[in-house]
């Protein structure tokens, strides 16, 4: 089963929900965890060092052959994006604005483009334990085709028995790109007027993508009304309410995982886990 | 010479526009002829890369000189590599027939 972890904004406890539920599904079954924030992944920072396994993710770009080209300038005009100049006496290109989809080389009159790789990231694979398996998109300082990074990473995982994909916060097109495919999706937010925003514009991706989803609350005060609200009258579930409370704060803070160090946590999340599947089979 | 002025509008009594890749129109004044030539440009509402697109129509509308506010990074490097001299004319408010003048009377700086 494929669950994806969201949150309208950053700040919320996404990744230490997805880093959770991977750690307690992982006693007792195999699990892949998939960083698809690959502009700053983090959930590596949760577990102890492995021998990490890093692969290059590359796009495809035009590479100009300066004998064959006549100047001619089409590519450039072709280009949507401003990849590309065709100056007097050569033609310049743009890395970075560059969005690989192979136009140039077709549009090119002369025959004188021809792909070549350029790489914008990596994924890393990490045996946190037999069972558990970590996968790190990264996406290089500068680069924007991180929906590019997000895939590979995706496609890492597949074989466990859950795998569970940790979504970029905010609901861009990274955060899409993540929930494409997924059977669930888990919403973390917090219970402030400011937490309902952002949970509202998440549970709208979810709902135009059609993925079933659940909400956990994180950091709760106690004073949750208006989450539960929303949540009433929309109709989703909410999945858990994981309390403010100084020692888990405590834990968190030194860079541990609550059900790694509670055994009660790591039943609960498990629970998370049992009742996204059995909300699924419903819907499905 | 060929002279290009971003502008808000195509007549020369249009305000310039100093933002190069994203301006509206694009002036362009024949020193030889003293004939004005307006077009639209086609990349103002690009998702990106507007600087570089824009650059790309100067050359092949054979521009020599763009006078205008400031040129970004791509852009600059696409302009100056074909061979674009850029002087830089910020008078907000402005028109183009301002623009023109100025660079008849000379003294504009190059980027
Ligand atoms: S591959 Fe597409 S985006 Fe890249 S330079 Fe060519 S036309 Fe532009
Ligand atoms: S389309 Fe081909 S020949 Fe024309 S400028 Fe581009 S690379 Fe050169």
């Amino acid at each position: 089963m494929n669950i994806a972890v969201a949150s309208g904004k950053g700040g919320t406890g996404k990744s230490m929900v997805a880093a959770n539920l991977a750690f307690s599904l992982s006693v007792a079954e195999s699990v892949a965890l998939v960083d698809c924030d690959v502009e700053e992944p983090n959930l590596h920072l949760f577990f102890p060092e492995d021998q990490p396994e890093v692969s290059p993710v590359s796009i495809l770009v035009p590479d100009v052959d300066p004998d064959r080209c006549t100047l001619c300038g089409e590519c450039a005009r072709f280009c949507a994006f401003g990849a590309l100049v065709a100056a007097r006496d050569r033609v310049l290109f743009f890395p970075l604005h560059c969005h690989s989809c192979g136009g140039c080389m077709v549009a090119c009159p002369a025959g004188a483009i021809r792909e070549t790789l350029r790489q914008i990231g990596t994924v890393t694979e990490r045996s946190i334990s037999p069972n558990l398996l970590l996968v790190t998109g990264t996406l290089n300082e500068g680069e924007v085709l991180g929906v590019k990074v997000i895939r590979e990473a995706k496609g890492r995982a597949g074989a466990e028995r859950w795998v569970i994909f940790d979504a970029s916060p905010g609901t861009s097109c990274p955060v899409v790109e993540t929930l494409e495919g997924v059977d669930f999706c888990i919403l973390v937010t917090e219970s402030t007027p400011f937490g309902l925003h952002d949970l509202a514009l998440a549970y709208d991706v979810t709902l135009q993508k059609g993925i079933p989803s659940g909400v956990v609350v994180n950091r709760s005060d106690g004073k949750d009304e208006v989450v539960h609200r929303f949540c009433n009258e929309n109709n989703i579930p909410v999945l858990a309410v994981i309390p403010f409370e100084r020692k888990i704060a405590e834990i968190q803070g030194s860079g541990d995982l609550i059900a790694r160090r509670d055994p009660a946590w790591k039943d609960r999340f498990c629970a998370i886990g049992r009742a996204c599947r059995s909300l699924m089979e419903e819907g499905a | 010479m060929r002279i290009c002025i971003p502008s808000k509008g195509p007549e020369p009594g249009d305000i310039v526009d100093e933002r190069f890749g994203r301006a509206p129109y694009y002036l362009i004044h024949d020193t030889e002829t003293g004939k004005n030539e307006s077009y639209k440009n086609p990349a103002a509402e690009g998702m990106g890369g507007v600087g570089p697109r824009a650059a790309q129509f100067l050359l092949d509308h054979d521009v020599n000189v763009l006078v205008t506010a400031r040129v970004g990074g791509n852009a600059l490097g696409a302009l100056k590599a074909g061979g674009i001299t850029i002087l830089l004319y910020d008078a907000a408010g402005s028109t183009v027939m301002d623009a023109i003048n100025a660079y008849t009377t000379g003294g504009l700086r190059e980027q």
